[in-house]
């Protein structure tokens, strides 16, 4: 049982974490996300369905992620020892798929027929449509024809995975116009369609129901941290776009007083200039189903956002971190670009580990808070992607011919 | 209810509510012609960004608007001149939930109310969330027209009718503006339902494009709802527009009017 004061208790009946989140939506989707969240609460209270998600967990993810000691980056950092939870050693390389295996088995629940999902850089799509090929569901995914263009290799996975990707060519062609077009093809089949949606954003319930599939990152990571070293560490750091890697690790952590928290936003070209901080630049909004910080301007017009990694790219994020910052709970910072990609060549060469873009956001604010923190303090970074997808990204960036 | 707009339905007839989006072409021009065209309930679109609930059409007026750089302000002029020139046509201000509180709800609510606006429709804020407009709007003496869908099933009605007021708009087919039309037998038996249901006038809208649908409708209905087939009309004719709105509406407005409203409350 939570405390009245526990910060594990959110969000409320009606889906507010404090004064965000909530359920603003088209009327016709209404009864939909009413049903849905029903729908969770049985299967929360089923223990046959709690028991197939940890199969699949262990069978089919590969779960339990290890929990890794970085012994070369820690020196070459000098400070504060770094652990890493492996969450890029998951199926499909990236926490994602926890969320899409609890949500899919929700969808089958439901008797849904069809899944339809939107993605930017690709990882979400791509782990919908394992799971889709995997229960054997037709798969639709909507992609920003920018993101389309600039991600071909998760494009042909999708393809080879079975599922039909649908370049979305409205605003500015990326992740939110994917999502704007995501939700109308889902107001269009309600009664057959359930919408995977890849982060803790979204209408109640998705903020919850994410947050509760990808929590099995911080529970394990909690678990194997006191197994190892007897102790909780000092501070978890990782990256956000919409932010379901980060709540997924912070979850299980924030009643534990003594453990700190940084959430890394993408700071792009710069703050001043195109970045994808929603918390840092940003201004709460209703955007996609929830009130929580966007980019955007005087007149409530939302910004486009920019973040070499395609994964942060996202102009809002979800409400439950929007909250955490308010209570003070969750400390948040942002990592621009050039930081990102420095972090990223640095954890290659010291671990032998090739990061995702996203992860080397966390990586970069890590390398800066070592440097003040003890020798025996414990940081904990959640590495929640790999890097294969970017290799192309980041020679771009370096100036190198593939 | 607003005066106006308890007119606008009380005439013995259905009502004609055209939409146009703010800021796409010469609006002022292209709502005159809708008025002497016969128009009876103007409903007018606050562009935004991520306009998610509409088709093609609409999406694209929303863009060309926002890059002709209308601002929050620019559509709440327009409105107020539009008052100027015609005292007594309901307007109503229709639009996505974000520009409508970014100053908070009480500004927005008291702009419009001091702009002449009767009524306002946000598309994605529902009941469960009539805490971030409804009460301020209530208090500047705005009607919440909120709409009601096929999804909208009898144990929901009650929740969506809590508060409304205006007119109920029933989007007469799950989806976005503009595309299908749903068949009238379906839409019969809807607006009996909400008509079971409420004493407001029920108008129905999305997928209305000719006079024909739009006479078909206005059998059963108090109001039809036309916008897509109008917004194009900005698309494809430009400064041209307003002779071309203003027959379609003329035609419209003839097909609507000549139902009388035997089974209108």
């Amino acid at each position: 049982m939570n405390s009245p004061n526990s910060f594990r208790n959110q969000p409320d009946e009606r889906g507010h974490f404090g004064g965000y989140g909530g359920r603003y939506v088209a009327e016709t989707l209404m009864p939909l996300i009413l049903e849905l969240e029903a729908a969770y609460r049985a299967a929360q209270a089923d223990p046959s369905f709690q028991a197939e998600f940890d199969d699949l967990m262990a069978n089919y993810v590969g779960r339990p992620s290890p929990l890794y000691f970085a012994p070369r980056l820690t020196e070459a950092l000098g400070g504060a020892q770094i652990w890493f939870k492996r969450d890029e050693l998951n199926h499909t390389g990236a926490h994602k798929i926890n969320n899409c295996i609890g949500q899919i088995l929700l969808a089958i629940r439901m008797g849904k027929k069809k899944i339809i999902a939107e993605t930017g850089a690709g990882q979400h799509g791509v782990a919908t449509a394992t799971v889709c090929a995997r229960f054997g569901l037709p798969c639709t995914i909507f992609m920003g024809a920018t993101d389309v263009s600039r991600q071909q290799p998760n494009v042909f996975r999708m393809k080879l995975l079975g599922a039909e990707v649908i370049p979305v060519t409205s605003g500015a062609a990326t992740l939110k116009d994917a999502m704007n077009e995501a939700l109308r093809h889902w107001v269009a089949n309600v009664e057959d369609t359930f919408y995977i949606i890849g982060t803790a954003a979204g209408p109640h319930p998705y903020p919850e129901m994410v947050r509760d599939f990808q929590s099995v990152i911080g529970k394990e990571a909690r678990a194997q941290m006191l197994e190892r070293t007897g102790r909780l560490p000092d501070l978890l750091v990782a990256a956000i776009g919409g932010g379901s890697n980060a709540i997924g690790l912070f979850h299980p952590f924030l009643d534990d007083a003594e453990v700190k928290m940084l959430g890394v936003e993408a700071a792009g070209h710069g703050l001043d200039k195109q970045h994808a901080a929603s918390l840092a630049g940003g201004f709460p909004g209703v955007l996609h189903g929830n009130k929580t910080y966007l980019l955007q301007d005087e007149d409530g017009q939302i910004a486009e956002a920019h973040s070499i990694s395609a994964g942060l790219d996202y102009p809002g994020i979800g409400p439950e971190h929007a909250w955490l910052k308010e209570t003070g709970r969750v400390e948040y910072t942002a990592i621009d670009d050039n930081e990102a990609l420095d972090a990223f060549q640095i954890l290659c060469r010291t671990e032998g580990i090739i990061p995702a873009l996203e992860p080397s956001h966390a990586i970069a604010a890590v390398a800066r808070r070592a440097k003040e923190m003890d020798r025996d303090a414990i940081i904990l970074a959640n590495l929640c992607g790999r890097g294969d997808k970017d290799i192309f990204t980041v020679a771009e960036a370096l100036g190198v011919e593939m | 209810m607003s005066q106006r707009l308890a007119s606008a339905f009380a005439r013995g007839r259905p009502a004609l509510v055209c939409f146009l989006t703010a800021g796409d072409g010469d609006t002022a021009s292209n709502l005159d012609a809708l008025v002497a065209g016969g128009a009876d309930v103007i409903e007018l679109g606050m562009p935004f960004t991520d306009p998610m609930a509409d088709g093609p059409a609409i999406q694209a007026a929303n863009i060309r608007s926002l890059a002709a750089g209308t601002t929050n302000r620019d559509v709440l002029l327009i409105a107020n001149e539009f008052r100027e020139r015609h005292p007594d046509v309901p307007l109503v201000l229709m639009g996505y939930a974000n520009p409508m509180i970014r100053r908070g709800p009480e500004w927005f609510a008291s702009e419009a109310s001091a702009c002449g606006v009767d009524g306002v429709i946000c598309v994605d804020i529902p009941p469960e969330e009539d805490d971030a407009l409804g009460p301020a709007l209530r208090d500047a003496g705005i009607d919440l027209i909120r709409l009601a869908t096929p999804t909208t099933d009898a144990r929901r009605l009650p929740t969506v009718l809590e508060g409304s007021s205006g007119f109920v708009y029933y989007v007469s087919v799950a989806g976005i503006t503009g595309l299908q039309q749903a068949n009238t037998a379906s839409i019969e038996s809807a607006v009996a339902r909400l008509k079971a249901a409420t004493d407001l006038p029920i108008a129905v809208g999305f997928g209305v494009r000719t006079p024909e649908q739009a006479g078909a409708i206005a059998r059963v209905a108090d109001g039809v709802v036309v916008g897509s087939a109008l917004v194009e009309l900005v698309e494809h004719h430009g400064v041209h527009a307003p002779e071309h709105i203003r027959a379609l509406t003329a035609s419209l407005a003839e097909a609507v009017h000549a139902q009388n409203k035997e089974i209108a409350g």
